[in-house]
């Protein structure tokens, strides 16, 4: 049997999880694992802070609170440039329940919203108040301490974050891959490119190498030649019953292309 | 072990009982409550079949710790006739036959009355997004898209 503990904030939530202990946010990951007998563990730990769930502006960045879910993010003025990738995200009752903070937990092949705030630079904070890269976060989730409160992201400028989701089912289907990518220009040439890919490894992961090969190109076909190219090294996908590593691998490059030069239907 | 106390209205009724640690709303609402209208399908938020509204707004009730929903207002597809008097829902369903096995109906006919609620005048891009969490595999979703289009245009009628 289950125990759930109830907390009135993050802060005494933090204290009481144990490695028996799982947050509970919307409750799409946590409750699956209940209907399915996961023994993995005992406790259910949750917060009644309504705060939790605050999209708000602070010094320049869009704060999302862990709790907010992609309804919320849809619904928010703050975030109108990531209301698309919420959209993506299940179907109407689904982004009703799942929190921006749990989606950072979120196994493969989930976690297309991951992948949009790693593009985007996002820094995640804890309930002690550090903070710290997204990138550093995601590569050490599964071992961390403590709870999430929050992420920040920049607001990025008119076109230069893209996401799309690929997927064999429409409207809605579980990712074959989700590509986000960040393209500031800096005299019409990419600077500082962000690629991130979810569910081509076992987090959200940047494709460092193609972003180099972005640095100081033309957004055009043949600017774009040698980061296609280099698109998959370093990432590490899986097989599951959507698709092999092997055909992932190969359609990588093919996406990121669309998605580059905005081709293609969704 | 303990058990909580949870309480909330059910389709305008006032309903409190004991639930178990990590109980689940559709348990609860099915075996606690006596509701049978909300199915259990997947299990994992897949199938949709388990669609209730907490507030107006579509949530999966397999995925919802019952707890959670202390207070707040629950309504499934057990609540919407009046009697003899099917919702308009579930006419049309019926007249469309937006049913074949019926196992999905129950989340569907929540899915739409969310939509209708907020957008009375859905384009059919916008009923088809509204029950994209929601499995069909008897009627290839046509009839089904039909019969929320249909019912929106019959109720716009009623109230105009």
């Amino acid at each position: 049997m289950l125990t759930v503990e109830t907390f009135d904030t993050l802060a005494q939530a933090a204290g009481a999880m144990t490695p028996e202990s799982r947050f509970l946010g919307g409750g799409t990951l946590i409750m699956r694992g209940v209907n399915y007998g996961d023994q993995s563990f005992q406790r259910i730990v949750r917060v009644r802070d309504r705060s939790l769930r605050e999209i708000r502006s602070e010094s320049g960045r869009i704060v999302i609170g862990a709790g907010a879910t992609m309804a919320d993010v849809m619904a928010a003025s703050e975030t109108s440039f990531l209301a698309d990738v919420a959209r993506q995200v299940g179907g109407p009752a689904v982004r009703n329940m799942a929190t921006i903070g749990g989606n950072l937990f979120a196994p493969h092949p989930y976690g297309d919203f991951t992948t949009a705030l790693l593009a985007l630079d996002a820094s995640v904070r804890l309930s002690d108040g550090s903070e710290q890269p997204i990138e550093n976060f995601l590569s050490a989730r599964s071992s961390m301490r403590g709870l999430v409160a929050s992420v920040s992201v920049s607001r990025p400028m008119g076109d230069e974050f893209r996401f799309r989701k690929v997927s064999r089912v429409k409207p809605k289907g579980v990712s074959v891959m989700s590509i986000a990518v960040w393209l500031p220009r800096q005299g019409g040439r990419i600077s500082q490119a962000r690629i991130a890919f979810g569910a081509m490894g076992p987090t959200p992961l940047r494709a460092k190498a193609a972003e180099q090969a972005l640095e100081g190109v033309n957004l055009d076909a043949q600017g774009i030649e040698q980061a296609l190219s280099v698109a998959t090294a370093g990432l590490s996908p899986m097989d599951d019953s959507l698709a092999s590593a092997w055909y992932r691998n190969e359609v990588a490059p093919v996406h990121l292309r669309r998605v580059l030069l905005g081709e293609g239907n969704r | 072990m303990a058990k909580t106390p949870v309480r909330f209205t059910l389709n305008g009724s006032e309903t409190a009982l004991f639930v178990d640690g990590g109980a689940n709303l559709l348990d609860t609402l099915r075996r606690g409550v006596g509701d049978l209208s909300p199915k259990y399908g997947c299990g994992q938020g897949t199938c949709g079949t388990c669609t209730v509204l907490i507030d107006g707004e579509p949530h999966l009730s397999c995925l919802t710790l019952a707890e959670t929903v202390e207070g707040r207002s629950i309504e499934t597809t057990g609540g919407l006739s009046n009697g003899a008097d099917l919702h308009p829902l579930q006419r049309v369903f019926m007249e469309n036959f937006g049913a074949q096995c019926g196992y999905c109906t129950p989340g569907m006919l929540m899915a739409a009355k969310a939509l209708l609620a907020k957008n009375p005048n859905p384009s059919r891009e916008e009923v088809v997004e509204a029950i994209s969490g929601n499995i069909c595999r008897c009627t290839g979703y046509e009839p089904i898209i039909d019969a929320i289009l249909a019912t929106a245009g019959q109720m716009r009628g009623r109230v105009a």
